[in-house]
């Protein structure tokens, strides 16, 4: 598929190459972890090697004694609290007496080398008592409590319509998803700034700014007008930067050193240092009439979201709002929970709970399609949801959400060429494993859905500046780019609405009000909403000074073509030139309609805007070896208005590989609470000779509410393509496949 | 411990003083030499993030120790210019173009492999080419518009009569 | 100086002499993630890359010998490809363009991973391997240069030269499985030689065992039920496949571990040695 850029300034609907793309391709683009500053030293971090340990003693004085060492610090050094989390704070900075993960930070180095720190770490002596961890998470309810708060992050029953009901066709099947990681390839960065006020400066890789500012505040025990974030460049981020890393940390080494402090993370500790996705286990039973109309559904659903809860409260409701699928379902029963062990912390990871459970439903209605006898991508159509039916919660859709609309364009993308015969066309590659004999083609189908922005009641808002002077617009917004190209938006977003071409991005940091999180998809409503919104201010403002200045009424003039015009032509002026030196400002806060909370059956309009997705699978599978080429991906999604061709094409392609990598080799092993295989030999994510071949339709009814009826394409490409993929797998070899990743072991059936 | 030598790094002899001897080639170009374009993503050689041409051979300078290869010719991303005014070279152009660029932390390295590629293949086909980056992660973009972006170059390098790359 | 960086190999020899201690430094692609992860803290280093005698291929004989400091990518080249086809599939499947520059075969052998890919194919062709030090030269048989799990019968002060392979005229074939389609170490491989004149099958196996393996018993049984013919060597009974891969894969000694399981290693390898076979022969 070929898409085509523009590279003169270009407006919403056109594909605009990002401004940040020429520094990027030069290796020019300031990452947090190129940043440098005078007298700076280099952070590093002592994590427990035990999932379970209490701490009987740390011993810091022979790391303090190696030259070059200019602190050692722990928890007893912290001025202010030492707990944090993303909305309840349940984890400590530094562990305390008691490590509840392996990977728990314990002390904090800060020396004037990277190789100095990272010895004077193993230099610290800590004494633990090594304690047996919790790590199945099927017995954490009832096990002894790990933690204060308990070992339930959450328990959401859903209850709708009749529990009682039950059709004639009942299949039943359980669940397995094991862990992947984000695995961005940018590591955790940041540098700290000790400032003249007694504050702190730091320039930080993350999702979102002021969530962290409250916490570094908080433990720092600083006021936080003391505490500056400005967002460093950020290398990927998928939800994993969501929580707070090495900010405090490093913002602590700083205030106590005098001295700016750098921290980036090894690709390992990345691993170990940040949240992961949920490992689920999944029951699920539906039950149908023999044409495939769905009567029935009940799942019990249990999350392990490890040592500490992050979002885990918000992974539960999320698995459970979406188990069903974007189906009608008139009668549930949903049992999910979260729970606490001394596995290592889950989170936000694109796709939030949604993934897991669409492996399950998805499984699912496949083998209520074959117990019916009804085509599989048939009994989706049949029981596809449309705007005016109600969710598991009772909701009622009001805005798009047109499911039977992308099943069909799905459905319809020609299916891709034989395979050529080369070595590389094959499962296994270059290992030349299998002759084209020995392979065989498969094609499985699924559709997925989930919410987009926060939900429950949280009354989320986005805040932008737009400031426009001599004919350049000034947007200023704390949303975190991380990849997606939301900066891109803005300047089409401010070229559209006031006709310049010329559009500066401000620096994303603490001096304007909070964007909220890059993530639930949810930038381009939000701050995409707040840009638009500023950028609408300050041209009613620049109309109403034209207005004034002509005698004119200001419902007569317009923007057109970057020129102000009324509608009888006598006034024809380019905006560039309105006003030379006068400043037109606006800042302004966008917040989405309101939610309510779920109550005790899990009812309520939770949720602000859903957007639903579908793909088709094909892969060449060599059964005896159980190895797998994921061959193309099909797919239709559901976009709103695509405001950007060339970005939405690269967050579906990039979002279906990491789809992929979780279908057939992504997955965190644990042993006893410890990750084996925390880097990237043995955590394997897709490389360009994995990577499918993928062929896109994007439904366009927007979306009310939402800017120019845009919705965000994140999470929706994360979905549906596991299951696709293993539905696939499983056409070729009749195995059940009820795991993922599914590793060849399970395909060969030893 | 500590070692001096030089490196010579895109057509300049650079001193190397007093760096501890264990020091990566990758290190000794971002920390010493001020070259940031060299990306640190994995130390392992996993990634291709740091990925340089030594010698013209594409090699992960993570893996290769800084005092070993003073008699190399060392080219980093920076070094890749087309002309004295640093217009892009059709590569990078490519890459801008095509939207293969995301969050753009494995794009220098990238680059480099798409580089040391076209200087061996003028006209690789699918496979070849995902082979030839396949030392290159990239979670952000899928590669699909990465391989849209080498088609580009292969294109208008034939275009330019493959003067530049 | 700590870290040397010789021209010639009788410098790189005495230097190994002054100090036997020292790390002798090929590619880097094992050495360097150490020292990068701070396991290995190197104090003095000889640098191998700067020799070119070490980077040569020469025909001696029926023997092919090959320079420890030819790199994957070197391997894949036609001087070797053309003769030593396994090796030069071997050499495709390691790590990435990027490994396949900087690593070599020197350092293949003397790293010694059960899961090396270059050592099943040097061991089905029964190479041997050139040592060198100050003193003296010796030549080894790989199968005793190999002696455990990344341990090799080098000593201190040695280096590997070269490795010599006997050159035989007839199929061969590497398999490797690996869960992802680039950038794998080996779950399981299997190579297979046949050597029409000499009338022999060889087998090496990887990640299989403590080392690499090789299947006397499989082979032999194979070499005697095999048509030889001057172009090419036949199996008549169909059964035979499946007896040789089943021989095969009672030679390996597979564990369990976090990149595969042992009984999926032994199925993998019966399934690749039958198909290797197949390959090979008509």
């Amino acid at each position: 598929m070929s898409v085509v850029t523009r590279r003169s300034p270009g407006r919403v609907g056109e594909s605009v190459t990002r401004p940040d793309a020429v520094p990027k391709v030069r290796g020019e683009f300031a990452f947090a972890g190129d940043l440098w500053a005078d007298r700076m030293l280099w952070g590093q971090t002592l994590r427990s090697p035990h999932p379970s340990a209490r701490i009987r003693g740390i011993e810091v004085a022979a790391a303090l004694a190696i030259p070059g060492v200019a602190a050692v610090l722990t928890g007893a050094d912290l001025p202010g609290r030492n707990r944090y989390g993303l909305e309840h704070r349940d984890q400590p900075v530094f562990a305390d007496d008691v490590v509840r993960y392996a990977g728990e930070p314990i002390a904090v180095v800060a020396a004037d080398h990277p190789e100095t720190a990272r010895r004077a770490c193993a230099a610290i002596v800590v004494a633990y008592d090594v304690l047996e961890p919790l790590t199945d998470p099927a017995v954490a309810a009832e096990a002894a409590p790990l933690h204060p708060d308990g070992n339930v992050f959450r328990e959401l029953i859903i209850r709708r319509g009749d529990l009682s009901a039950r059709g004639p066709i009942v299949v039943e099947g359980t669940y397995e998803i094991g862990m992947q990681d984000q695995a961005f390839m940018g590591p955790e960065a940041g540098l700290a700034i000790p400032a003249d006020d007694g504050g702190v400066d730091l320039i930080v890789s993350t999702q979102w700014l002021h969530n962290d500012r409250e916490q570094v505040a908080e433990c720092l025990g600083l006021p936080e007008e003391m505490v500056r974030i400005t967002l460093g460049g950020v290398g990927g981020a998928f939800g994993a930067r969501e929580d707070v890393s090495l900010h405090i940390h490093s913002c602590l080494l700083a205030l106590h050193t005098g001295r700016p402090v750098k921290m980036v993370y090894s690709r390992r500790e990345s691993f170990l240092g940040h949240v992961h996705r949920h490992p689920a286990r999944i029951w699920m039973r539906h039950s149908a009439d023999a044409d495939g109309t769905l009567v029935s559904f009940e799942t019990r659903i249990v999350l392990d979201g490890g040592a500490y809860r992050s979002s885990s409260y918000h992974v539960t409701a999320n698995a459970a709002c979406f188990a069903a699928g974007p189906y009608r379902v008139p009668n549930a029963l949903v049992e999910a929970f979260g729970v606490r062990t001394n596995n290592p912390p889950c989170g936000a990871m694109r796709g939030f709970g949604a993934v897991q459970v669409a492996f399950a439903h998805e499984a699912q209605m496949d083998r209520v399609a074959e117990a019916c006898g009804v085509d599989p991508v048939e009994l989706r159509l049949h029981n596809a949801l449309a705007p005016g039916d109600e969710l598991l919660t009772g909701q009622r859709i009001t805005g798009t959400l047109p499911v039977a609309d992308v099943i069909r364009a799905c459905a319809a993308v020609p299916l891709p060429p034989p395979r050529v015969d080369d070595v590389l066309a094959r499962p296994g590659g270059a290992g030349r494993t299998s002759d084209d004999v020995d392979v065989h083609r498969g094609v499985g189908f699924a559709v997925g859905f989930k919410n987009l922005m926060y939900a429950e009641g949280y009354d989320d808002f986005s805040t932008a500046r737009c400031s426009l002077t001599d004919g350049v617009a000034t947007v200023t917004c704390a949303a975190a780019e991380v990849g997606q190209g939301f900066v891109t938006l803005v300047q089409q977003f401010a070229r559209t609405i006031l006709g310049v071409d010329d559009v500066v991005v401000a620096p994303a940091d603490t001096s304007i009000g909070s964007a909220g999180s890059t993530s639930a998809s949810r930038q381009t409503m939000m701050s995409g909403g707040a840009v638009e919104q500023a950028c609408r201010a300050v041209r009613v403002q620049l109309l109403a000074r034209v207005a004034h200045e002509h005698l004119e009424s200001p419902v007569e003039l317009d923007i057109v073509d970057g020129r102000v015009r009324s509608r009888d032509g006598t006034i024809d002026l380019p905006v560039v030139d309105l006003f030379p030196g006068e400043t037109f400002e606006a800042t302004e806060e966008f917040h989405h309609r309101a939610t309510t909370p779920l109550d005790a059956d899990g009812q309520g309009d939770a949720h602000v805007s859903f957007a639903c997705a579908a793909h088709r699978a094909v892969v060449d599978v060599d059964p005896e070896l159980g190895l797998v080429r994921v061959v193309h991906l099909a797919t239709a999604q559901d976009v709103g208005k695509v405001l950007n061709p060339v970005q939405v094409v690269g967050q579906v392609e990039g979002g279906i590989a990491q789809g992929v990598g979780l279908a057939v080799m992504e997955e965190l092993v644990l042993e006893r609470g410890v990750v084996r295989n925390p880097s990237f030999t043995d955590y394997l994510i897709p490389t360009a000779l994995d990577a499918p071949d993928v062929d896109m339709t994007l439904i366009e009814e927007p979306e009310p509410g939402a800017p120019f009826g845009a919705k965000g394409v994140g999470e929706p490409p994360t979905i549906s393509s596991t299951p696709a993929v293993v539905a696939a797998i499983r056409s070729v070899t009749g195995r059940p496949l009820d795991r993922v990743p599914v590793r060849p072991h399970d395909i060969t059936g030893l | 411990m500590t070692e001096s030598y030089t490196l010579r790094v895109n057509g300049v002899v650079r001193d190397v003083r007093d760096a501890w001897v264990g020091e990566s080639l990758l290190y000794v170009l971002r920390e010493r030499l001020g070259l940031p374009s060299v990306k640190s993503g994995c130390e392992q050689g996993e990634c291709g993030s740091c990925s340089v041409l030594v010698s013209g051979a594409l090699v992960c300078s993570c893996l290769v120790l800084a005092a070993s290869v003073s008699e190399q010719e060392i080219v980093t991303p920076e070094g890749l210019q087309s002309d004295e005014r640093g217009a892009l070279t059709t590569v990078q152009r490519a890459f801008v173009d095509e939207g293969a660029v995301q969050c753009g932390f494995c794009t220098p390295g990238l680059v480099m492999a798409v580089h040391e590629l076209l200087a061996r293949d003028d006209a690789p086909d699918d496979l070849a080419i995902r082979e030839a980056i396949s030392g290159n992660l990239c979670r952000c973009t899928g590669y699909g518009r990465v391989f849209a972006a080498i088609r580009r170059a292969v294109a208008d390098r034939d275009a330019d009569s493959g003067v530049d790359t | 100086m700590t870290v040397l960086v010789p021209t010639s190999l009788g410098d790189a020899l005495a230097s190994l002499a002054d100090d036997p201690a020292s790390v002798a430094l090929a590619g880097g692609t094992d050495f360097m993630v150490q020292v990068n992860e701070g396991l290995r803290r190197p104090e003095r280093i000889v640098a191998l890359g700067e020799i070119g005698e070490l980077r040569t291929v020469r025909r001696e004989g029926d023997e092919l010998r090959l320079g420890a400091g030819l790199t994957y990518t070197d391997l894949m080249g036609d001087d070797v490809a053309v003769v030593v086809p396994a090796l030069a599939q071997a050499a495709r499947t390691v790590g990435s363009p990027q490994i396949r520059n900087a690593g070599t075969l020197g350092g293949n052998l003397a790293t010694a991973s059960p899961a090396g890919d270059t050592l099943p194919v040097l061991r089905a062709l029964g190479a041997s391997v050139e040592i060198a030090s100050a003193q003296a030269a010796r030549t080894e048989p790989i199968g005793a240069f190999l002696t455990g799990p990344k341990t090799t019968s080098l000593r201190a002060g040695e280096l590997i030269v070269a490795v010599r392979v006997p050159v035989r005229r007839g199929p061969q074939e590497y398999l490797k499985v690996g869960v992802r389609n680039a950038m794998v170490i080996a779950v399981a491989s299997v190579a297979l030689v046949l050597d029409l004149d000499r009338q022999t099958v060889g087998v090496g196996l990887g990640s299989v065992g403590p080392t690499v393996l090789d299947a006397p018993e499989a082979s032999a049984w194979l070499a005697d039920r095999l048509r030889w013919k001057r172009d090419r060597a036949v199996v008549d009974d169909p059964r035979v496949a499946g007896e040789f891969a089943s021989r095969v894969a009672r030679a390996a000694r597979p564990i369990d571990d976090h990149r595969g399981r042992a009984d999926y290693r032994r199925h993998a390898v019966e399934v690749m040695a039958r198909r290797a076979l197949r390959r090979c022969a008509s």
